[in-house]
């Protein structure tokens, strides 16, 4: 059987075309977001919210709820909003307290899976929490239609409050002086962000969003010199590498989150590279 | 009745007063300079003025019909956007954000007045040109006519001139002073170029030394503190 009849009977089943196309709106959305995020130093705040999800994730685990969203949604959404509002002056600066943040998410998540263990299977469990599935993803229907809806609507946020983001990111002063709710488009931010974050974990796992955030618009600074060609560009960077790395994991049966990662660091080479010429 | 006007203001951060007792107020058309040495209370002073810093005493109200968000800031250049990808028109655009009520997209009318601005500001050829490939004369330029989108009636500006070069500074000066004469446009200009201020400006506050002064230019000249200050090598004569 050569490699595209493998794909094609891959691709017929409906459970793998679902996870492509969900799998392809999250990184999207996490592009999007990207470049406003490193574009105000925000880059590792993806890295923080993602652990705090899989902290989440465990206490989700251990309590048998039904379904785990139910608990990682909210409390990665609280997290999001209390790193972004205590950021800039509090006692513990901004990246002070999103390294406390992320690594006692990190270890609590990991000592309650290991003590209140439910499967047999714990490394497997950490391991899937990481770095995402092993092989092509497994989603339910329910996850894929919470994950389109959600893609969509982020997408839709971020056109209709294109101009703001634009202006909030570029000089918070002066939006906010000017008569621009700069504080609620910084918190729209980072709730969204949560919620993308917290559906791109079973794509990537904890460990590789942030390559999912901050790629494909550092990639896409590289070479282009206006905010709106930046993401765009960002925006199908990410969409050839998630999609491309999505098919490479199915037909060579590598784990689908770090096919994408690595896919997205090699396109941030080659822009880098062109940049440098250009 | 006058545009802005600063009641016994005390002004600091969490209780420790950085300026005490501030007592001006600005009328429309006018051209104050505000003067003061590095830690004088100058950009505390600028954060109050912009509605982003509560004073600790005392009130600082508008007048005339201004609204406080009706105030165009030109900030000091930030680390942020030394290295941001944004062309110049996507920055003076930024300028009408705050006008825009909850359309989500710019309306017709507020892009025409925007592309005049950059005219004023002679910058329209720059419009797609990337704005941290500018020199810094052009950057100041763009920003200038960011705040001129973002109102028409009043410029508070933080060192506009910080870090040009002498053509550059001495263009920036007369850009502002046009706009103040031409345009009618209330000026305010934060700047520790004493011999600039006392050049272009009617009246003048010096902060940090008691007792402060606030009068016009005249009445500085004539003032212990202006007469020190101005007694300088290259003082008066720029």
């Amino acid at each position: 059987m050569t490699v595209i009849d493998n794909l094609s009977l891959y691709l017929q089943q409906d459970f793998v075309r679902y996870a492509l196309i969900a799998g392809v709106l999250i990184s999207l959305c996490a592009a999007l977001l990207g470049v406003p995020l490193v574009l105000k130093r925000f880059s590792f705040i993806g890295d923080g919210l993602s652990h705090v999800a899989f902290g989440a994730m465990a206490v989700a685990a251990v309590t048998g709820i039904s379904n785990e969203m139910f608990i990682v949604m909210p409390v990665t959404v609280i997290a999001a909003v209390i790193l972004l509002a205590t950021g800039r002056n509090a006692k513990l600066k901004g990246d002070a307290s999103l390294a406390v943040i992320s690594v006692a998410a990190l270890g609590i998540g990991y000592l309650i899976m290991n003590v209140f263990s439910v499967s047999g299977n714990v490394s497997g469990d950490v391991c899937t929490g990481l770095f995402g599935s092993l092989s092509h993803l497994t989603l339910s229907k329910t996850d894929v239609i919470i994950c389109v809806g959600v893609s969509l609507a982020v997408i839709l946020i971020f056109v209709l409050f294109y101009n703001r983001i634009f202006a909030v990111t570029f000089d918070e002063t002066f939006a906010l002086a000017t008569g621009t709710k700069a504080k609620f488009y910084n918190l729209l931010i980072a709730v969204v962000t949560a919620v993308v974050i917290v559906l791109a974990m079973n794509l990537v796992g904890s460990l590789l969003i942030s390559a999912l955030i901050v790629f494909p618009a550092l990639s896409a600074m590289r070479v282009f010199r206006s905010f709106r060609q930046v993401v765009i560009c960002s925006a199908i960077i990410s969409v050839v590498c998630s999609f491309t790395g999505s098919i490479i994991s199915l037909v060579a049966s590598t784990p689908i989150g770090a096919t994408i990662v690595v896919l997205d660091l090699l396109v941030f080479i080659l822009f880098a590279v062109i940049g440098r010429k250009g | 009745m006058a545009q802005l006007i600063c009641e016994d203001v005390t002004l600091g951060y969490e209780g420790i007063a950085v300026t005490e007792n501030l007592n001006f107020s600005v009328s429309s058309g006018d051209y104050l300079c505000i003067v003061g040495e590095n830690g004088a209370g100058k950009s505390t002073l600028i954060k109050a003025l912009l509605g982003l810093l509560e004073p600790m005493k005392g009130k600082i109200s508008t007048g005339e019909g201004l609204r406080s968000d009706e105030i165009g800031y030109l900030p000091q250049q930030t680390v942020i956007q030394r290295d941001f990808p944004a062309s110049v028109r996507e920055i003076v655009f930024s300028g009408l954000s705050g006008k825009n009520g909850f359309r989500p997209f710019y309306s017709k009318e507020l892009k025409v007045h925007a592309k005049k601005q950059m005219e004023k500001m002679g910058i329209s050829h720059l419009e797609k040109r990337c704005y941290r490939e500018l020199s810094g004369g052009q950057q100041q330029r763009v920003l200038l006519a960011r705040a001129l989108c973002a109102t028409g009636k009043m410029l508070l500006l933080d060192e506009p001139v910080g870090g040009l070069d002498p053509k550059a500074k001495e263009e920036m000066y007369e850009l502002i002073a046009k706009l103040n004469k031409e345009d009618k446009i209330t000026v305010i200009m934060v700047s520790h170029d004493i011999s600039a201020a006392v050049k272009y400006a009617s009246h003048i506050l010096h902060l940090g030394h008691t007792p402060l002064f606030f009068g016009t230019k005249q009445e500085y000249m004539q003032s212990d503190t202006g007469k020190y200050f101005t007694s300088f090598p290259g003082g008066e004569s720029l």
